[in-house]
This record gives structure tokens, C-alpha cells and sequence, in this order.
């Protein structure tokens, strides 16, 4: 038997591994777990450190499918941002991850969503957008594109919302767009996500093989492979590993993350800044219209604070200071109680 | 001729909001508490920012009553809009202070009460001819010629102007003009009364503080430890927020950067979910809100309810439904905060009668919180949370912090050792609270997976009937233990005594009042200040011990009557609810009122009064 590969603290790629899925067979929810569990392995990060957070719908099940030595939680419906952001003030040394779909990120939980980008919260927060509400079988979800057809035959009369598009506009500081079945690309993706401070939205496309996989929808696994529309091929660089990387002068374009991790960009086209905000918009806004999915970092802030940082945290996380920290000496008070007597 | 009374008197001033009223009540107040009389404030205030009625009372004391009281002895009749109302508002033979500058109109003309004018807009003309504040100043000629009146000497004012404008002496100079103009216009035209006297008390309120529940409320958190709040603005609540901002910086100074985070969310879902996000990761959380955004936390309230993560919710009443009254004090919400959350749900309330209490159940809602991992309410409203009362001087209880069963990695070791293991949702200790781990712990055997849905006593999904019904039983098993660790009720017994009245929270001082009158009128009772739910045990008692038992509370379907009949339906008939809802704060006169009159009928016996009719 070959030996297990083990990665940097000594973790083969099983040991990031959850209960068993319980998505329906061919789900891309499924596929794009396999790629958080590689990406995770691969950046050998430390599973006690993560917590998997995720609010309600099929995607939202999927934390408990990957890294179960990780804290979970499983909250309501669209609140999964607003968890993040307690938790992630309350504890600054964990690594959050969210999983949500696009009912829970882009209709219910719009608003805390936006708010959450809009400080700029340290998390890698993954939407997978399959277009419908799967566990409540097959209505349409606000990220369905106008003219897609459900499967009884119902046309959507309502415009999309972009989540790569909203998460730009409203201050995440790593966007990306993927699609469930490229691994190869969603992987790194992830990694960077990872490696950066700050909200990374991660939109990744995910067919929903039972209520949104026919003729006539837009988000169907054969109309999404038909219409990728990728940037630049991905590769991660971690920041421990001294890898020279076969590095394009010219065509490719390599991002320094905040712990000195790399993400190269490797051009497939056009010249494409990733730290230009309104070049990101308009390309977004050039692959809609042309019914195609771009794919790739699409935009990455090197600049902005996370919020932790903006609001100058101490460094030990809140949740481990001591009572002789936390309570106030009596002195104080006695001083309080004289101004009160005036 | 009246004999005038000493120290006790009630004053009313109606002016328009927005027009610096605030400021020249405020002096009045603090001067008459500064000469050592037992006084109280009620502000009555508009839920807007310029230009609608408001009326401030005042009232001093003898007796050391704190509640309001419903006679007016003195109108300062300042707002024009209200006028033809507030001249019926004084009792007979009481006193109206006006601005005579121009002539009083024939229909603010009312027999059996002394008008008394200061021509506070003229003054001000001819003494600040320049001053574009003209208009807020006005109000400082009432606080001159009421301090002439009833006898406030103007070093105590100057004294209070100081304490207030201290680093500000051009601001405490043009105020001294006014409240002398106001002061002398009095004695220069030989105007007069003979109702009252203030008569200063040597060290009367020595040692007293003065202040809001709102602030004792925010100091309270700080000193029980809080590390986390988000809160989004909200009449009456959003004070206790920003008396937190105000402090934590100066009392949490740590090693210079913040030991804590204050977030301004975008609405209450955001901050009840940051809240409970931040207790499950282990800090101590809290948010303060009022009936609209808590109805908005409903749901969040259920996830930490079922999935057991400690979390503090501040809520100070106010008139609902809906809007309702924002700048009202209500005791509404009750049964919305017992039972928050769709499906089976009870909660832990605390609720604090007087400023100290504020102070301490909400610095102990912290322990209660990570003693019972779960949501704990703090039920002020905003007669406690927004007037200013005044107070003996907070104290801290020194002892450490309840951080209840948390596992650390060591612990669980320990527990492996020894053949136990970490179950996050098993009863080990027969009390219905389960252990649980904090995020970060590095123990292999730390972690679970935290859900709102079905789960077992090891926290994995389960839609196994068994598995549901075991959950909900022990959160009932949890409640139970509950009642023995909240704070208990204060009772006052004596022998004989059939009688019994039980309040809550900010109805306590009027209840205390109204007792005193009963009894003079004959009528003994005995008393019971509830502090918490659930009920404990001293309820049940106390109800057996007598015949009849008046429960006041301020809403009007007797909320806290159905908890306590839902307890002990055997003992429900011996309550009689005192209901008080017109969104004022409560008086004794009304209560004893209600009480003479048989009390008023409970909704449930004008329901059978209307089948009766029919």
C-alpha cells in the first residue's frame, strides 16, 4: 500500500474529511466539498483552528460533510453573516468558513450579507449558487437569471442578482467566481481565501441536478460548462513553501496575499487587473450580457483593514480574557458614583 | 389661606421639545435634590426632536416617595399648543406660571387656581438682545421665578450650574442672567404663593446618586464583563448603548487597545445573531433593544435557546404594539420575552425595580447566561430606563465571575481518564444543564457541531422522535433548576394580614406609596416585589398565605397574572390585576383607585360581561 500523503502538520487529506453527504447523487454541493477538504489539506491548515459556519438550505447542510474535528454551526436561515461576525470579533485566531446558498445569502440574508462585506469581516464565505431552493423543492432563488425556465415549465421574469457583482459593490476584499466541477481552479481559489483577512466571497456555480438541471434553465450543469468564461488559470503559492513558479512575465499576474501566500494569475486573454475595481464590474457586466460566467479572482483590495483590525482589537481574542480584564476595578465605580452625586 | 407644605410638591412643565426646556428642568431638579430633598423626575417626551409638546414633572417628597404623582400643584404653562389643556391639569387651588409678555387669552382663564406671569420673552429681549440662543434661554426665567417662589437660593442654583457647565463659564454666566432675571422679576413685583416651601435638609441626600437605568443598566454590563454588544438604535434602548460606549473606554482601559467590540448593526437580526455568534465563540455577549426590534430577534432567540448559547438581551419597554407609543413606558412585553421564539420556549428573566438593581442584575446576567447557556433577559421600560432616579451608590459584589460548565482541553482529558467523554448535549449532572466546549479548544474530542434543527445528547442531526422529546424535556429540566438561582422576590409579611400586593419592576415605588395610603385609609397589606422568572417557590407561598392578592403590572391583558396562573392555576382566583396602561408611569393614586373600586376588571371578566350583555 502507498504511503498516505501527509501535508505540512503531518494531516493526509482523509483527516479533513466529515460525515458522509447526504446531498443527492451528482449534486455539485458535493464536488465542491471535495474541494474545500483539498483546499484545506493542501494549505495544511490546522482543523481545531476553523469553525464551519452556514445558515439553512441544501448548501448549509454541506460544513458537517468536510473537516469534522472543526467547531460547526448550523444556524437560521440567512443569519449565517451576522454569526460570522460575532464570532470572529469574539475569537480573532479562528479561521471561519461559511457555506450558503443563494436563498440564504442573496434573499433572506441579503442585507446582513451586504453588511457583513461592508466591514469587511474576516471569512471565506462560499456561495453555492445552483439558482433554486433545493430543500424546499425547486422554486426559483433570486441569483436565477431572467428567462431561465424552471422544470414545470415556469419562465423567471425577475433579474438576477450578481453575487460577484454585489460582493464588489458593497466592499468584500476578495471576489471570486467558480464553478462546482473545476477543482482544478475552485481549489487554489479557496486556498487564497483562506490566506486572505478580510470577507473573500467565493460565487461558485453549482448545479442543482434535481430541480435545476434541464433544458432551458441557465444553471444546468451542461449550460454552465458550455458558457465558463475563465480569466486566467489559478495556481496558490503558500507562503511556507519557497516554490519558484513558472511565472509569465507579461501574461501572468502574481497576488501577494496577507501571510506572504501567493496566488498567480495565469492570463488567458485580455489584460486583467484583479485589483481594478471598475475594470472587475465592467467584465462582470460584459460576460452577463453575452449570457457567460466569468471565472477566476475577479477582485482582490490588498489595502482595506479586516474588521477586526479597523476596530483595533486587542490581540488576545475577547473570548479568552480573564475576569481580571474584563471587571473594572471597584475603585472606578466609587469614582462614577461621586460624579453621579453632583 | 392654605398652610404652604414642606418639601412636597409636584411641578409640571409643558414647553415645546427641542427648545432647551431639557437643560433648564434639569438645573431645577438638581437643585432641588442638591438641598437634600427626596425628589423625583418623569419626562414625558414626544417621540420627535423639535418643536412637539413635552411636559417634565417634578416632584419633591417629604415622605421620600420617588413615584409620580397625579396631582399637579404647580403648571409651568410654557407651550401655547397645550395650554387650554394644561391650565385643567392643576388641582384646585394650585398655581399656573406663565409668560405674561402679551396678555393671557380669555380661554386660558380658569377659576379656583393662582396664575402667576413672568414675562419671560420680554426678559429675555432686553437682557440677551443679541443672542441667538434668546429662545432656549427663555425657559431659564421659570426656573428663576419658581426657585423665588418656593424658596431655592441661587447659590444652590449657581452650585448646580457649575457641576453641570463646570469647563464652560460663559454658558453657566448667560444661564445665571436668565434664572436671576426670572428670580428677581418675582420679588421686584411682590408676586407670591403660599401651597409650599422647599426647606433644604442638611446631608438629606448625602451619599445619593442620580441617575438613569439606562446608565446603571450599561455600567452593570461593564462590570459583569461583557466583551461583546451589538445593538441597533431604538428608542428607549439605544441611551443604555451609548452610556456603554460612553464608559467602557475609561472603565476597560486594559493594555491600551480595546477588550471589547461595539457594533452598531444594520437592524436587530444582524445584532441578535452577531450576539449569539460572539457567545457561542465564548465572550460574553449582550444587545440591548425595545419591543419592535425585539420582536424582530424572535428567531434568534430560539436558536440560543435550543442550541444552548449564552446571551444577554436588554430590553427596556415601551408602549406597543406595533410603534405604539416609543417614548412611553409600558411592562407589555412580558409574555413576548417569557416565551420569545416560536415553538416551546421559556426564558430566564431578570427585572430590576430600582437603579441599584439595574446595576446588579445586569452585571449578574452574565453568570446566568453562561450558568444556563442561554438567552437571559434583563426587563427594564422606560420610566426606569430613561428618568433619572435617585439612588443609594452602586456597589460592586466582589466574587468571581460564573463561567459555567466549560470544558478546557485539560478538563476533557481529566473526564478520559476517568472513562467519561464530552457529550455537548448530555445531562451528566442531572440539572438539565449540559457541559460544552469553546471553540479553539484543541482537544481532538472538543468539537461539535452546533445546530438549530433536531439534534442528539451528542449534538449530531436526529429527527428521531426520542431524541426531540428528550431535548425538550431537559430545556424544561433547565428552567426548573433555574427557579432556584435567579434572584428571589422580596417579601414583607405581618401577621394577620389578608391582604397581599405583588409588583414588578419600575411599579415598585408606587406600589410602596400606594401601600402606605391603603393603609391610612385602613386597608393593611402585605407585599411582594417579583424579581424574576421563572417563579420561584416564595410566589406560590405567598399566594396561599392570603385571601385576596393584587398584582399590579402595566399592560393591559395582565401578562404576568397568566405566567404565575400557568405555575399554580389552583391559586390564579386569588389574583386581582391592578392594570395600568395609558403609557404613563405609574402612580399610587391610580392604584389605590383601582384597588378601592374592586379593582379593575381583568380582560377575561369584561369578556364575560359582554356574553352576559349579548
Amino acid at each position: 500500500m502507498a504511503e498516505k500523503k501527509l501535508n505540512r502538520i503531518n494531516l493526509s487529506e482523509k483527516d479533513y474529511e466529515g460525515a458522509a453527504s447526504t446531498m443527492c447523487r451528482g449534486c455539485g454541493h458535493d464536488a465542491i466539498t471535495a474541494s474545500i477538504i483539498r483546499a484545506f489539506f493542501q494549505s495544511g491548515v490546522d482543523p481545531r483552528k476553523v469553525v464551519k459556519l452556514s445558515g439553512i438550505g441544501c448548501s448549509s447542510k454541506t460544513p458537517a460533510y468536510f473537516l469534522s474535528q472543526a467547531f460547526g454551526f448550523n444556524g437560521v436561515h440567512g443569519r449565517m453573516s451576522a454569526l460570522a461576525t460575532g464570532a470572529n470579533l469574539a475569537n480573532r485566531n479562528l479561521i471561519p468558513i461559511g457555506v450558503s446558498g443563494d436563498g440564504d445569502t442573496a434573499a433572506i440574508g441579503l442585507g446582513n450579507f451586504c453588511h457583513m462585506m461592508r466591514r469587511n469581516v474576516n471569512i471565506t464565505y462560499i456561495v453555492e449558487n445552483n439558482g433554486v431552493y433545493g430543500l424546499t423543492k425547486g422554486q426559483f432563488s433570486a441569483t436565477a437569471d431572467k428567462g431561465s425556465r424552471m422544470k414545470a415549465g415556469k419562465i423567471n421574469d425577475m433579474p438576477a442578482i450578481d453575487v460577484a457583482e454585489l460582493a464588489i459593490t458593497f466592499g468584500a476584499t476578495y471576489v471570486a467566481r467558480s464553478f462546482s466541477g473545476d477543482r482544478k481552479q475552485l481549489a487554489p481559489l479557496i486556498q487564497g481565501a483562506l490566506a486572505h483577512k478580510g470577507s473573500a466571497i467565493l460565487d461558485v456555480l453549482s448545479p442543482c441536478v434535481t430541480f435545476n438541471n434541464h433544458e432551458g434553465s441557465t444553471k444546468s450543469l451542461k449550460y454552465i460548462r458550455e458558457n465558463l468564461d475563465p480569466i486566467h488559470d489559478v495556481d496558490f503559492i503558500p507562503q511556507y513553501e519557497n516554490i519558484e513558479v513558472d511565472y509569465k512575465e507579461g501574461t501572468d499576474h502574481a497576488v501577494t496575499l496577507h501571510e506572504g501566500s501567493r496566488i498567480v494569475l495565469h492570463k488567458l486573454n485580455s489584460d486583467y487587473d484583479p485589483t481594478n475595481k471598475t475594470q472587475a464590474l465592467t467584465a462582470i457586466h460584459a460576460a452577463v450580457a453575452e449570457g457567460k460566467f466569468l471565472t477566476g479572482l475577479i477582485y482582490y483590495d490588498p489595502n482595506r483593514l479586516e474588521f477586526a483590525e479597523e476596530l483595533n482589537l486587542c490581540e488576545t481574542p475577547l473570548a479568552e480574557l480573564g475576569q481580571d480584564l474584563l471587571q473594572p476595578p471597584a475603585e472606578l465605580l466609587d469614582e462614577i458614583n461621586a460624579e453621579f452625586m453632583k | 389661606m392654605e398652610t404652604p407644605t414642606i418639601n412636597d410638591l409636584s411641578i409640571c412643565i409643558a414647553t415645546e421639545n427641542g427648545s432647551g426646556s431639557a437643560s433648564a428642568n434639569n438645573i431645577l431638579f438638581k437643585a432641588i435634590f442638591k438641598m437634600g430633598i427626596p425628589c423625583s423626575s418623569k419626562n414625558m417626551f414626544p417621540s420627535n426632536i423639535q418643536g412637539l409638546p413635552t411636559w417634565y414633572q417634578i416632584r419633591a417628597s417629604a415622605e421620600g416617595y420617588l413615584g409620580r404623582k397625579d396631582v399637579i400643584d404647580v403648571m409651568v404653562m410654557f407651550n401655547d399648543v397645550t395650554a387650554a389643556k394644561d391650565i385643567h391639569r392643576v388641582r384646585d387651588g394650585g398655581i399656573i406660571l406663565y409668560d405674561d409678555s402679551t396678555p393671557l387669552p380669555p380661554h386660558l382663564k380658569r377659576e379656583g387656581v393662582q396664575y402667576l406671569g413672568v414675562p419671560a420673552d420680554k426678559i429675555v429681549q432686553k437682557i440677551l438682545p443679541t443672542s441667538p440662543l434668546r429662545g432656549k434661554q427663555k425657559n431659564m426665567l421659570y426656573v428663576g421665578a419658581l426657585a423665588y417662589l418656593f424658596g431655592i437660593d441661587m447659590e444652590t442654583i449657581k452650585a448646580v450650574l457649575e457641576d453641570t457647565f463646570g469647563k464652560k463659564p460663559a454658558v453657566i454666566e448667560s444661564n445665571l442672567v436668565c434664572i436671576d432675571a426670572g428670580y428677581r422679576h418675582m420679588q421686584e413685583n411682590g408676586l407670591n404663593q403660599d401651597i409650599a416651601r422647599f426647606q433644604a435638609i442638611p446631608n438629606g441626600n448625602k451619599g445619593k446618586i442620580i441617575t438613569e437605568g439606562n446608565t446603571a443598566c450599561a455600567l452593570g454590563t461593564i462590570y459583569g464583563g461583557v466583551s461583546f454588544v451589538a445593538w441597533y438604535p431604538i428608542t428607549p434602548s439605544s441611551s443604555l448603548a451609548e452610556a456603554l460606549e460612553h464608559y467602557i473606554p475609561r472603565l476597560r482601559k486594559g493594555n491600551g487597545k480595546p477588550t471589547y467590540a461595539i457594533i452598531q448593526a444594520e437592524d436587530e437580526i444582524a445584532a441578535a445573531g452577531m450576539v449569539i455568534g460572539a457567545g457561542w465563540a465564548g465572550t460574553r455577549s449582550m444587545t440591548c433593544t425595545s419591543g419592535p426590534g425585539l420582536s424582530l430577534m424572535n428567531e434568534s432567540v430560539g436558536l440560543a435557546y435550543f442550541t444552548e448559547i449564552p446571551s444577554v438581551f436588554l430590553i427596556v419597554q415601551r408602549g406597543g404594539p406595533s410603534t405604539g407609543l416609543p417614548t412611553r413606558t409600558q411592562q407589555a412585553d412580558l409574555q413576548l420575552m417569557y416565551c420569545c421564539s416560536h415553538g416551546d420556549t421559556r426564558h430566564i428573566i431578570l427585572i430590576p425595580h430600582d437603579m441599584k438593581s439595574c446595576f446588579d442584575f445586569a452585571r449578574r446576567s452574565f453568570d446566568l447566561a453562561e450558568r444556563f447557556q442561554t438567552p437571559v433577559f434583563v426587563a427594564t421600560d422606560l420610566d426606569l430606563g430613561m428618568n433619572f432616579w435617585s439612588s443609594e451608590p452602586f456597589q460592586l459584589e466582589k466574587g468571581p465571575f460564573d463561567r459555567g460548565k466549560v470544558l478546557t482541553a485539560e478538563q476533557i482529558e481529566q473526564w478520559e481518564k476517568q472513562g467519561k467523554k464530552f457529550r455537548r448535549y448530555f445531562d451528566a449532572d442531572g440539572d438539565g444543564i449540559p457541559y460544552r466546549t469553546i471553540p479553539g479548544n484543541r482537544h481532538p474530542h472538543a468539537s461539535y457541531f452546533t445546530r438549530g434543527s433536531g439534534h442528539d445528547a451528542d449534538a449530531r442531526y436526529s429527527e428521531d422522535e426520542k431524541d426531540y422529546k428528550e431535548t425538550l424535556d431537559r430545556l424544561r429540566r433547565k428552567f426548573e433548576t433555574a427557579r432556584k438561582y435567579v434572584p428571589k422576590p422580596i417579601v414583607e409579611m405581618n401577621e394577620g394580614v389578608k391582604t397581599g400586593i405583588i409588583c414588578f419592576g419600575s411599579s415598585y415605588e408606587a406600589t410602596r406609596e400606594a401601600r402606605n395610603r391603603l393603609r391610612a385609609e385602613g386597608l393593611k397589606t402585605n407585599h411582594l416585589l417579583l424579581r424574576a422568572l421563572p417563579l420561584s417557590e416564595e410566589v406560590k407561598k405567598f399566594l396561599e398565605a392570603h385571601e385576596v392578592v393584587y398584582l399590579v403590572e402595566q399592560n393591559r391583558d395582565a401578562q404576568m397574572a397568566a405566567i404565575i396562573k400557568e405555575d399554580w392555576p389552583e391559586l390564579g382566583a386569588k389574583i386581582v390585576s391592578v392594570l395600568i396602561y395609558d403609557g404613563l408611569p405609574v402612580t399610587a393614586g391610580e392604584i389605590v383607585r383601582q384597588i378601592f373600586n374592586g379593582a379593575q376588571a381583568t380582560p377575561r371578566e369584561v369578556l364575560k360581561q359582554v356574553q352576559v350583555k349579548g
